[in-house]
């Protein structure tokens, strides 16, 4: 169903354009570029709900779908359409958006924090307010073409070039080491980029031996690729297709990121300000554990199921690597960048144990996710820059002076330790239980990870919150009405999404059941299984649609 | 649901005895049933999302709530006592929660006989305990937002008797632990409180792992987790998985029920306020091990194994508390470690199987009154005592606070025993019931459990004694007492805290007797748990008279050394063993040598690899090649290098990694 009118363009054309508005702006008049950011976000976020609003779940696979001729010489398109995760995710970061918009209002305000530590040393050159807003709107353009994209080609040049508004953000505004994180940052997602890019030929190369596409030449049309695959049309060579999983798989894989690729994110997370550490780990990585879900198994589902138990293993390890290095570390924003290593071990995990539970409770988690971190790690932000440190132990006893700060906090933290009521746990149980079905051994390691958590987070909560007022800390205020306005959303989210995720899960269940299908994949069917009453709906894995 | 519910439990009922989850569809004043959760949990949401505006009224609110909730759950009682055997339980689906193909979670409660005894003591004892705490938390700044979490405790306890479902359950499970977290550390400021209130939840996620586990091998065995399902398919299924299952429930049941292994965090719970010791820490929370079992009888009773895991878990940990608690100088240390002891009794009782289900339940309902009754005594003496805890600061203190004496007294005469009040009835049946398991396990569980009832005698009448008899040992400064020191001046506590103690007294008094009388008891639950008599090698008088002689002997004991001797106000040295009870045989020392330290050096192990092995010892290497050990040369020149080389190796791994798995 070709809609009329180019609904998913203007959902990425807004924010590009709110990028060029806010750059308009006269330099002198930051509060107007704020407010400008603000209001396209907003625009960005009511046109993904009308977006959502015309998703039928029952509906084809690709909704909202439009496609245009872009590079006909290699046969690029720029094709766009939703799925039901796919929708999920762009609705995640249209919500999110306004929010860390919000919550960074005053992080460009005055001059970079110095090499020596001390903020505002005002030798480098006043830094540019207005970028760092365009930027971010930039970023959230890319970031929903890449979920929409239908096109494996554009779907690549968005992906890699997030990456440069992503390093100016990270290296122009943040701590003291941010050129050092931002090149890291910049180097290892190049790196991945290259090989996949390799990989992204290699496939083309591949269609077009075996006429997939139109007049002997090569497609990057991601419905076409995957049905070809699907039908038996396009059968690619055994170590070939090993080849190319592993090409998209790393670039995947350093971004989302699976250990031991994940070295970049602690620095990159650490030096950011607490609204860009978030727009790389909420939306920019979810993008990596998306094209897993989507690119991999798909394209490439044989490969997939070669090389499963070994990302399974990967994932596993993350999972309980990040949350000991989460445990044992010393600096507030550090210690949540690991925790999210472990999430996206719980993520991955997810994804490759290929059962329905695992899958869409990856899916559900991704948003979950963004939600957690996001109001864990603003609510960080907001404490650190009123301290002016980041360290745990200079803080101690803020319950006292800022209770709805420090409350908000717990919840945030209650949340990413999985509490039931919150929504980290539906997702969380889901991935364990779809893993439990397949990977027994693999999924008691991973369960694991709920002693963990309990652990990273009230340490954290201990020392930051509990305890006489640590020196230092008597001055700090509570919560504004404006991280206010962060804050209640995000919790508010998090709250509906734990006891009513079901919507979220209704639109990603035909997903991944089409998918699984592509993989040859059922869930393990129960070894006593009740009686059904009869006219119990026979649950499908397969039937593609 | 409904439909799977009544058809899975017909298999059920036609083996007659126990299982009953034959369930109707909530209707008529059933409807109401979700008001029983929602109503506390509403009152949560108020206080703590209302903050200060809520200030004046919150406790009203709260204790309101608490009411409410207890008017409920009495007109399902009255509702289900009209109602033949057969016609009790009902289900309440309220809505989906969490569909992915064939696991279907939702949120639905299920009431049956065993489930009301819970919801009624819950909102009973719930409400007496929010209204005490109306007087005992008075000049707390912070008594709404204690009010506040009081309520969620409530809704969540109610949740984890009334789910209908394991998974829902989980939740349930959880929520008390985070509402125990929560009121064990409410004097954050007490550095001691929050690290007290950090242990019990990591110690209690412990056990959830447990639970967790448990839920995925039903979904595996069964593709269900809803009640109906998994115990009415448990008989049937192989004896390994349930075996399994069995073993994981119980280690939930040790994280919750502070039961041997798990049992370090109940000790250090005395941090919290004390009417949240009396509540969660003694009556309610505690206990879920033992409902968490007694639900799951069809999974336990097909699992031998599994039953004697329960039963060994039982009988170290009623001897454990016991011998704890003859050590412990602090009012609710003491307490607390006869709590641990007294639910090894009722956790023994459960893994007796159908021999014991009713009699674990029975003493857990007793329990609650006169547990319950005895912690809210030690706060009313610590409110007249200046908040003082050690009861050789204590002593002669009947005089003074006679309300709290009589009706303290009245509670320690239950637990140990004495004749015709209701801990006699309730204890005396689980020794019968562990001889009646025969053979010489029997034997063996009915040892264990004689010798507990003379030691509880002894370290009761110990407290008792060092608190309300003797020298005024108060009186005197203590050595080493700051300057400003005053000789505290007790009295009697107000009528908001007295008035319940009085209450629980009536229960701690006549409970039991109600209870054995024409065997109600064991006629309401054994639709549900099922009912054996098993085989008393002996008389019931026999066994009784032993428990009897076991008691005048452990009081006897207690009353030589701490009523014809005087206490001495500081510890005493001690033998080896007292030494070590005192320091709850050395259970945070294992921990702290077996997991802690262990623990510790491999998180700064890894956090040394992740900065320097993996990133810095390629950094390293790179600004060793490029001569210069400077920061800003090494990420300007070395760069690329050291960042190609680390993603080498991560390659390399992969590979490795990915060989291994296959070659497996």
């Amino acid at each position: 169903m070709n809609g009329h009118f180019p609904w998913l363009t203007t959902l990425a054309a807004l924010p590009f354009v709110g990028g060029l508005c806010v750059a308009a702006v006269p330099a002198g008049k930051r509060k107007l570029a704020k407010n400008v950011a603000l209001l396209f976000s907003l625009l960005t976020l009511a046109v993904a709900i009308v977006v959502a609003a015309k998703f039928d779940n029952d509906g084809g696979r690709f909704q909202v779908t439009e496609s245009y001729s872009w590079i006909s010489s290699f046969g690029v398109r720029w094709s766009l359409g939703v799925d039901g995760i796919g929708l999920v995710l762009i609705l995640l970061t249209a919500v999110l958006m306004p929010l860390l918009i919000l919550a960074s209002w005053h992080d460009a305000d005055d001059a970079p924090v110095g090499a020596d530590g001390a903020a505002g040393t005002g030798k480098a050159a006043p830094r540019s307010t207005h970028a760092f807003f365009a930027l971010m709107l930039l970023v959230e353009a890319m970031v929903v073409v890449s979920f929409a994209a239908t096109d494996v080609f554009m779907f690549y040049v968005f992906f890699e070039a997030m990456l440069i508004p992503m390093y100016f953000l990270i290296g122009g505004y943040g701590g003291p080491q941010r050129s050092y994180a931002a090149v890291k940052f910049l180097l290892y997602n190049l790196l991945g980029g290259l090989v996949m890019l390799a990989a992204v030929v290699g496939l083309y190369v591949a269609t077009a031996n075996q006429g997939i596409g139109i007049d002997g030449n090569g497609t990057f049309d991601f419905v076409k690729i995957s049905q070809a695959v699907a039908t038996g049309q396009l059968d690619i060579d055994p170590t070939a297709e090993k080849a190319l999983f592993l090409g998209f798989m790393f670039a995947f894989a350093v971004k989302a990121p699976l250990w031991p690729f994940h070295t970049w994110l602690p620095d990159t997370m650490t030096e950011a300000t607490p609204g860009i550490a978030v727009l790389v780990t909420a939306m920019v990585d979810k993008v990596g554990t998306f094209a897993m879900l989507r690119f991999c198994l798909e394209i490439f589902p044989n490969a997939s199921k070669f090389f499963a138990p070994a990302v399974i293993t990967l994932a596993v390890i993350g999972i309980i690597y990040g949350a000991l290095l989460a445990i044992g570390q010393t600096d507030i924003k550090r210690l949540i960048a690991y925790t999210s290593i472990s999430h996206f071990g719980f993520i991955i995990l997810g994804i490759f144990v290929m059962t329905s539970q695992g899958q869409s409770g990856a899916t559900l988690y991704m948003v979950n996710h963004g939600f957690s971190t996001a109001a864990l790690l603003l609510i960080a932000g907001f404490l650190i820059t009123r301290r002016g440190s980041k360290t745990i132990a200079d803080f101690g006893g803020v319950q006292k002076v800022a209770p709805i700060l420090a409350g908000t906090f717990l919840v945030a933290g209650l949340a990413t330790l999985s509490m039931p009521g919150l929504a980290p746990f539906v997702s969380e149980f889901l991935v364990l239980v779809g893993a439990f079905t397949k990977y027994k051994v693999a999924a008691i390691f991973a369960t694991t990870g709920i002693v963990l958590a309990a652990l990273y987070v009230l340490m954290l909560y201990q020392r930051t919150m509990t305890g006489p007022l640590r020196p230092g800390n008597e001055k700090l205020r509570d919560l504004v009405p404006r991280e206010l306005a962060v804050v209640v959303p995000l919790i508010a989210f998090l709250l509906v999404l734990g006891v009513y995720p079901k919507p979220v899960l209704d639109a990603v269940n035909p997903v991944v059941d089409h998918t699984l299908s592509r993989v040859e994949q059922k869930d393990p069917a129960p070894t006593k299984p009740i009686e059904q009453a009869a006219g119990t709906e026979a649950h499908t894995t397969g039937g593609s649609k | 649901m409904i439909e799977t519910s009544s058809l899975a439990s017909g298999v059920v009922l036609a083996n007659e005895g126990g299982g009953g989850l034959h369930s109707v569809a909530a209707s008529g004043a059933y409807s109401a049933l979700w008001l029983v959760v929602g109503l506390p949990l509403l009152g949560a949401l108020l206080l703590l999302v209302g903050g200060k505006r809520t200030n004046a009224f919150g406790h009203i609110l709260g204790t309101a709530m608490a009411l409410g909730s207890f008017a409920v759950g009495v007109l399902m009682f009255v509702t289900m006592l009209g109602k033949d055997d057969a016609d009790r339980s009902v289900d309440q689906h309220l809505w989906t929660w969490a569909p992915v193909n064939e696991f279907q979670a939702d949120i639905g409660l299920h009431l049956d006989q065993l489930s009301v005894v819970f919801v009624l003591l819950i909102t009973g004892v719930g409400s007496l305990i929010h209204i005490y705490s109306i007087g005992y938390m008075a000049h707390d700044e912070n008594r709404r937002r204690f009010f506040g979490y009081l309520n969620l405790f409530v809704a969540a306890m109610l949740l984890l008797v009334l789910a209908n479902n394991y998974l829902l359950l989980y939740a349930g499970w959880e929520g008390v632990g985070l509402a125990s977290y929560l009121l064990i550390g409410f004097w954050q400021h007490k550095p001691s409180a929050a690290t007290a209130a950090k242990k019990a939840f990591i110690m209690n996620r412990v056990g959830d792992f447990g639970l967790a586990v448990a839920v995925f091998l039903m979904f595996t065995t069964f593709g269900s987790f809803d009640f109906a399902d998994v115990l009415g398919g448990s008989a049937s299924a192989s004896d390994g998985t349930m075996t399994a299952i069995g073993l994981m429930l119980l280690l939930a049941a040790c994280g919750k029920s502070a039961q041997f292994p798990l049992q370090a965090w109940l000790g250090d719970a005395m941090e919290g306020p004390t009417p949240v010791s009396a509540l969660i820490h003694a009556a309610t929370m505690v206990t879920a091990g033992v409902y968490l079992i007694t639900r799951s009888a069809e999974i336990f009773n097909a699992s031998p194994d599994a039953q004697l895991a329960v039963t060994v878990v039982g009988a170290i940990t009623v001897l454990f508390g016991a011998i704890v608690g003859c050590a412990k100088d602090d009012i609710k240390k003491a307490l607390a470690a006869s709590t641990m002891s007294q639910i090894g009794y009722m956790i023994l009782a459960a893994g007796l199987g159908p021999i014991g289900y009713v009699f674990a339940i029975m003493h857990l309902v007793t329990h609650g009154f006169f547990k319950a009754g005895l912690f809210l005594g030690a706060g009313s003496v610590m409110h007249g005592m200046n908040d003082e805890v050690d009861m050789r600061r204590y002593g002669g203190l009947r005089k003074y606070m006679p309300i709290t004496f009589v009706t303290f007294g009245l509670g320690y005469l239950s637990i140990i025993g004495f004749p015709l009040l209701s801990g006699f009835f309730s204890k005396d049946k689980i020794i019968e019931a562990a001889f009646a398991k025969g053979g010489t396990s029997g034997w063996i569980l009915g040892a264990v459990t004689l010798l507990a009832a003379g030691l509880t005698a002894f370290y009761m009448t110990r407290v008792m004694l060092m608190t309300f008899f003797g020298k005024e040992r108060w009186k005197e400064a203590p050595a080493g007492a700051p300057a400003d020191w005053h000789e505290p001046h007790p009295h009697e506590s107000p009528t908001s805290m007295t008035g319940p103690m009085i209450l629980l007294a009536f229960g701690s008094v006549f409970a039991g007797g109600l209870f054995v009388l024409n065997e109600s008891f064991v006629k309401w639950l054994t639709p549900v748990t099922g009912f054996s008599h098993g085989d008393l090698p002996m008389s019931e008088w026999a066994v009784t008279g032993m428990a009897l002689s076991m008691v005048a002997l452990g009081s006897a004991v207690a009353y030589v050394q701490y009523a014809r001797r005087d206490v001495p106000a500081v510890a005493p040295a001690a033998s080896l063993v007292t030494v070590a009870a005192r320091r709850d045989l050395y259970q945070d020392a294992v921990n702290e040598g077996l997991v802690m330290r262990p623990g510790q050096y491999l998180t700064r192990l890894l956090v040394w690899f992740d900065n320097r092995g993996v990133d810095g010892f390629v950094g390293g290497l790179a600004a060793f090649i490029g001569g210069t050990s400077a920061r800003v040369r090494k990420v300007q020149t070395g760069f690329v290098r050291s960042y190609a080389l680390s993603m080498f190796g991560g390659t390399l791994l992969v590979v490795a990694c990915t060989l291994m798995a296959r070659m497996a």
